[in-house]
């Protein structure tokens, strides 16, 4: 059998590079950093503490960005990011955050990211793999009214599961008043970090950013818990896609709008058409006309009927003998918690109703997958 | 009987001209909690080198090779019920395929022990 060899190139690390090392952390190149793909107890151990008790992940390589108005307004700030995304970010009030996208001319997604109101500014967290490429975007864009500040000095620690909550109120009791999407500064232990309630797994959990310097010994404060398990990238993979969130570059990407991707849950009415600032981001004609109209495609979650998993990649067709591909699997696994092979894909319209039958091709064969509501697992959010 | 070994990291047990075959506890270790576990057709005709059965851990798909030629006289039935097995028992109950070896010559290019624990090391 052929197992993957690593190559070795000139890899970023984060803050917590040498716990991970410490840990057993197994790592692997991914997004241009040197990342814990799993620990000692594996993928599927580490899945199914993170869904009953608590997981640690390292999110570092994430991109933290300060965006602040010229003006010294919060309101500046949000009015000049909306000509970036299809989002109401006026309307995120201090103290809360909301899921985002920077559009492209032509309505695609150039990345995903969440935005929060820290009251005099806002505060980004973008993907990895973007996060130069969004830099740019918004200088390019907003330089003339607002101060761009990425914030490399800074770890991204997410802390996710059942008992994330009692283990954080441990340090900092009063992150038990925050709901899901709360966020702002806080004093944890001692540190001053940046916590909002949200995460990657489905499940209730915290983000939190500290200081580089700090935090390795945050985070081994936390692991100090029995409850905290140290997760790689693998189980982070697995969690998200049972809670049906894309990941971006595989589910979503320059070629899918966010109606395509299934997203128009996250596009408020102020921005649709009737709206009072509609439109007025990249791309605004084509998806404020597929928001009326839909789109020809969708993604949907997918369940293969049989044990094996179907994967990133996989071709689709309606039917076992159809020479004619309508759609592609973009991401595909075994999902630990429903003990079964979750995927999720595009496919035209007509087919993406829930209990549509559609074949994958595997090796040579159709296997045959259930278009399935998302998520696969019901999230645990404390709204 | 003869543990021969490849360096793809598959084991092959001979007695007399049947080869029973499987992955090692190594690569067991290196793909992690294995899920899924597809095998050939009772009767196949597999030409060494030609993939043979497939191996799902929740990470990725890995392909197991046929180590050397011949007919696939049987297959472990019980690792499709318990992928797992692959892990718990990787060098015994989790034998993959037995195969009628067809050119014993081809034997001579594998590995014993020794020499894969250096592979390995």
């Amino acid at each position: 059998m052929m197992l993957a060899r690593e190559t070795e190139t000139a890899l970023k690390t984060t803050p917590l590079h040498a716990l991970h090392a410490a840990s057993g952390g197994k790592m692997v190149p991914f997004a241009g950093y040197d990342m814990p793909v799993q620990f000692a107890p594996g993928v599927l151990r580490e899945h199914l503490h993170t869904r009953n008790s608590a997981g640690l992940f390292d999110v570092s390589h994430m991109g933290q960005i300060e965006l602040r108005a010229k003006s010294g307004k919060v309101e500046d700030a949000a009015l000049a990011l909306e000509r970036l995304v299809p989002q109401d970010i006026l309307s995120v009030a201090p103290g809360r955050q909301r899921y985002a996208q920077f559009t492209n001319e032509a309505g695609g997604i150039l990345d995903d990211l969440m935005v929060a109101n820290f009251g005099s500014h806002l505060f980004l967290v973008v993907n990895a793999a973007c996060k130069a490429e969004d830099e740019a975007h918004l200088r390019a864009h907003l330089q003339d009214s607002c101060v761009i500040e990425p914030l490399p000095d800074r770890a991204l620690i997410a802390l996710q599961g059942p008992t994330a909550e009692s283990v954080l109120a441990r340090l900092c009791p009063e992150i038990s008043a925050m709901r899901f999407m709360d966020t702002g500064p806080r004093r944890i232990d001692g540190i001053d970090c940046f916590v909002s309630r949200s995460g990657y797994t489905g499940e209730d959990g915290f983000e939190i950013s500290v200081p580089a310097e700090q935090a390795e010994a945050f985070a081994r404060t936390l692991l100090a818990n029995g409850d905290v398990m140290p997760i790689g990238l693998g189980a982070r993979d697995s969690l998200r896609l049972e809670a049906g969130l894309c990941l971006y570059g595989h589910d979503i990407d320059t070629s899918t709008t966010p109606v395509e991707g299934a997203l128009e849950w996250s596009i408020q009415k102020s921005r649709r058409h009737g709206g009072a600032r509609a439109g007025g981001f990249p791309g605004a004609d084509t998806i404020l006309a597929q928001l009326e109209k839909g789109a020809p495609r969708r993604r949907v979650g997918l369940r293969p009927e049989g044990r094996a998993p179907v994967r990133e990649g996989a071709p689709l067709f309606a039917n076992e003998t159809s020479s004619e591909q309508i759609g592609k699997v973009t991401s595909g696994g075994f999902g630990p918690s429903l003990n079964a092979p979750v995927a999720m894909g595009y496919l035209p319209v007509s087919l993406a109703a829930a209990g549509s039958l559609v074949f994958a091709e595997l090796r040579g064969a159709r296997l045959p997958l259930r278009v399935a509501a998302m998520p696969f697992v019901p999230n645990t959010y404390k709204r | 009987m003869t543990t021969l070994y490849t360096t793809d990291h598959e084991w092959l047990r001979i007695e007399g001209d049947v080869a029973t075959i499987g992955v090692t506890d190594y690569a067991q270790s290196q793909l992690g909690d294995v899920v899924f576990v597809e095998l050939p057709k009772v009767g196949r005709s597999l030409k060494k080198a030609e993939a043979a059965a497939v191996v799902e851990s929740v990470k990725a798909a890995s392909d197991v090779y046929a180590p050397i030629s011949g007919e696939v006289l049987e297959v472990n039935d019980a690792l499709a019920a318990e992928p797992a097995l692959v892990n718990s028992d990787a060098g015994g109950k989790a034998w993959f395929f037995k195969l009628k070896i067809s050119d014993k010559s081809e034997l001579g290019g594998l590995m014993d022990e020794a020499a894969y624990a250096k592979h390995t090391a």
